[in-house]
């Protein structure tokens, strides 16, 4: 990639013998989406204050906008907006206030700073509430202040930790397609960090999957589900009107392409390696069956996050600790 | 309180005229703006006020109803500072209004201290502030500056309201050696509640919660103030021999002791500070022999001459006020802060 935005190299924290970040490289160009997926305790919120200089590495670099950021934290942070997972304001302020006192805090001058708040607040759709405290803010309101917050300052960057985070769902799509699009227009770099798949599927570009301090995968949606379900790249459901007749599975299995046949009732899943739905479709028409309904599976982060887990849970149990055989068998297979 | 608030936005908006070739005020003075504001606003500092002023006030009655006996008085020698007997003068029902500070100084300090940095680290707003373009030491530093200006304002107009309805009332004109006097008084005790603030505030930076902050600062105050004089005392008594049978020169030395180990307490320099500078026939803040004292004739000291004296009162409290400062810096700088 050149000239990446974000740049982690080796970076590593330890908190005492707990390794939180294990020599970790990612690189985030201009523009893009990325999404830092993984469960709670991953290492995701370490990895971001230690790329805006408020954690210092135990060893590697972290370049924002080629800005070392533990040693130059102050003018990273004037590139970089960044949104905690849990954003405060001072309550006994309105948000409007709230929002110029950051704004002030970042240079901006007095003569300009009511109408930038304004315009801003319009922008993130609380133009109607800009003068209540924010104590009497909802979640959601707080965390489209928080955006507010970001916006402000005009940055290069935005780091969103945990955005979508007690919102609920048409908050959650009106707060990303917002993200998205304001990427999209200004060429802001955003990178975000969730364990809620869906949302992330919906606006990054390309997500990294990120367990126990180590990123496991990266990649777009596509290639991650290809790498990852290598043997079952197809799946069809197919259901019928009545009862698959007997021994019904044998016929399909001759097909070289199909790997597995489950039959429960009048429902079908058949995985294959290359996708053969029309003629699937053609069999059952031939053989006078009653088709209700063909659906075609596509492998979403959920499957993605579902099959990594599943694995990884029978290997910490088989090995007695987490980090085992799979996660670097799988890397290595990733990588080639 | 309106009125204030407004004399600040005047005060600071000035500064901001000042700045307009860059167009952006500082972010350092734009956090002390936040600071003083959100100190007026508070109830906290309302309830405070109410106190210092009542007490205030009250003490000045007392002694402006005893001025006369006082001035009229022969044998002292500073019967003729009125402004500084204002101060002082007590009738024994209520102490003087130097009592009373070196007694309330603290608790304004660590009410205005205890929970600069957890409160915000609570909230998540130490969080977003640490994500601003901001050094954090100035997060500090405004804390402070923030909480000593009130202060500070707080004291100077009490002072020159006492200055003021002492010359309605009085008529005297004021000296420029009182004026002096009473400007270090009031210069002295910012610094004494600077302390008690720079300690609270490293205690805020200590303890996660403010509550534990503030009675751990509460207890520090409480055990200077009742216990330590206990403790020195026993000491002090349990290690010297029986005073009937002492030399005077062992006695003196047994005496210094006492006094140096009570001026570890912050309370003791401030009251000998305000002593001396409030009453200019004191000469020492020790014990003094009878050949010291020869040749002495007991006249009121010159404002220098005082502040000589003082000095070391001040650059203890001073020094002690940059340790608790230094060190809520070291704790606080490297800190990781999570929400």
């Amino acid at each position: 990639m050149e000239n990446p935005v974000i740049e982690l190299e080796g970076l590593t924290k330890c908190y005492g013998s707990v390794k939180a970040v294990d020599n970790l490289f990612l690189e985030v160009g201009k523009g893009e989406i990325f999404g830092l997926l993984g469960p709670n305790g991953a290492g995701k919120t370490t990895t971001i204050l230690m790329m805006l200089g408020l954690a210092e590495p135990t060893a590697g670099v972290a370049r924002v906008c080629g800005i070392n950021a533990t040693t130059h934290p102050i003018a990273v942070k004037r590139k970089v907006g960044y949104m905690p997972d849990s954003v405060g304001f001072y309550d006994g302020m309105t948000a409007l206030e709230n929002l110029k006192y950051i704004g002030m805090l970042n240079g901006i001058g007095e003569k300009e700073i009511e109408k930038r708040a304004r315009e801003t607040m319009e922008l993130v759709g609380l133009g109607d509430e800009m003068q209540k405290k924010t104590a009497a803010y909802s979640r959601g309101m707080k965390q489209r202040l928080g955006l507010a917050d970001i916006l402000i300052r005009e940055p290069e960057v935005i780091i969103l930790d945990e955005p979508t985070l007690g919102i609920d769902p048409s908050g959650v799509r009106a707060f990303l397609t917002l993200i998205r699009t304001l990427s999209r227009q200004q060429g802001l770099t955003v990178m975000l960090s969730s364990h809620h798949l869906h949302q992330v599927q919906q606006v990054c570009d390309r997500v990294g999957i990120f367990v126990g301090g180590r990123m496991l995968v990266e990649g777009n949606i596509e290639s991650l589900s290809h790498n990852l379900f290598k043997e079952a790249s197809y799946v069809v459901q197919v259901t019928l009107r009545e009862q698959f007749p007997p021994a019904f599975e044998n016929e399909l299995n001759n097909n070289p392409v199909v790997q597995k046949v489950s039959i429960s009732g009048n429902a079908m899943e058949l995985s294959c390696s290359e996708d053969i739905t029309p003629d699937v479709v053609r069999l059952f028409v031939e053989k006078g069956l009653n088709i209700t309904g063909v659906q075609k599976k596509e492998f979403g982060l959920d499957e993605i996050y579902q099959r990594y887990f599943e694995n990884n849970l029978k290997e910490q149990v088989s090995n007695g600790k987490s980090g085992g055989l799979f996660q670097r068998s799988f890397f290595k297979k990733y990588k080639a | 309180m309106e009125s204030q608030a407004v004399y600040f936005k005047d005060l600071f908006s000035k500064n901001t005229k000042h700045n307009t070739a860059e167009y952006a005020i500082n972010p350092f003075s734009v956090m002390v703006r936040k600071e003083v504001a959100d100190h007026i606003r508070s109830w906290r500092f309302i309830i405070l006020l109410v106190l210092v002023l009542l007490t205030f006030l009250g003490s000045m009655y007392v002694s402006m109803e005893s001025l006369r006996s006082v001035v009229t008085n022969a044998k002292d020698p500073d019967r003729l500072f009125i402004y500084l007997k204002l101060l002082t003068t007590s009738d024994g029902t209520l102490p003087g209004f130097h009592v009373f500070v070196s007694f309330l100084g603290p608790l304004l300090g660590i009410a205005l201290g205890f929970d600069a940095v957890n409160a915000e680290q609570n909230n998540g707003t130490l969080m977003r502030l640490m994500a601003q373009p901001v050094y954090r030491d100035n997060l500090l530093l405004s804390k402070f500056a923030g909480a000593l200006i009130v202060v500070g304002v707080l004291f100077l107009s009490l002072g020159l309201l006492m200055i003021g309805g002492g010359m309605i009332a009085t008529g005297v004109p004021l000296e420029p050696s009182e004026l002096l006097r009473i400007l270090g008084f009031i210069a002295l005790s910012i610094v004494y509640v600077g302390f008690w603030l720079s300690l609270s505030i490293c205690l805020s930076v200590v303890f996660r919660h403010a509550a534990t902050s503030a009675i751990t600062a509460i207890g520090i105050w409480l055990f200077f103030t009742v216990f330590y004089n206990i403790i020195v005392n026993l000491l002090v008594t349990s290690m010297a021999p029986d005073p009937s049978n002492m030399l005077p020169d062992e006695a003196l030395s047994y005496n210094k002791l006492f006094l140096n180990l009570m001026r570890i307490s912050p309370g003791q320099l401030y009251t000998d500070g305000v002593t001396t500078l409030l009453m200019p026939s004191v000469r020492s803040l020790g014990p003094l022999t009878i050949e010291q004292m020869a040749g002495a004739i007991p006249a009121p000291l010159t404002v220098k001459e005082s502040f000589m004296i003082v000095w070391p009162q001040v650059t203890g409290l001073i020094a002690a006020t940059v340790v608790c400062f230094a060190l809520t810096y070291y704790l606080f700088m490297r800190r990781e802060i999570r929400s």
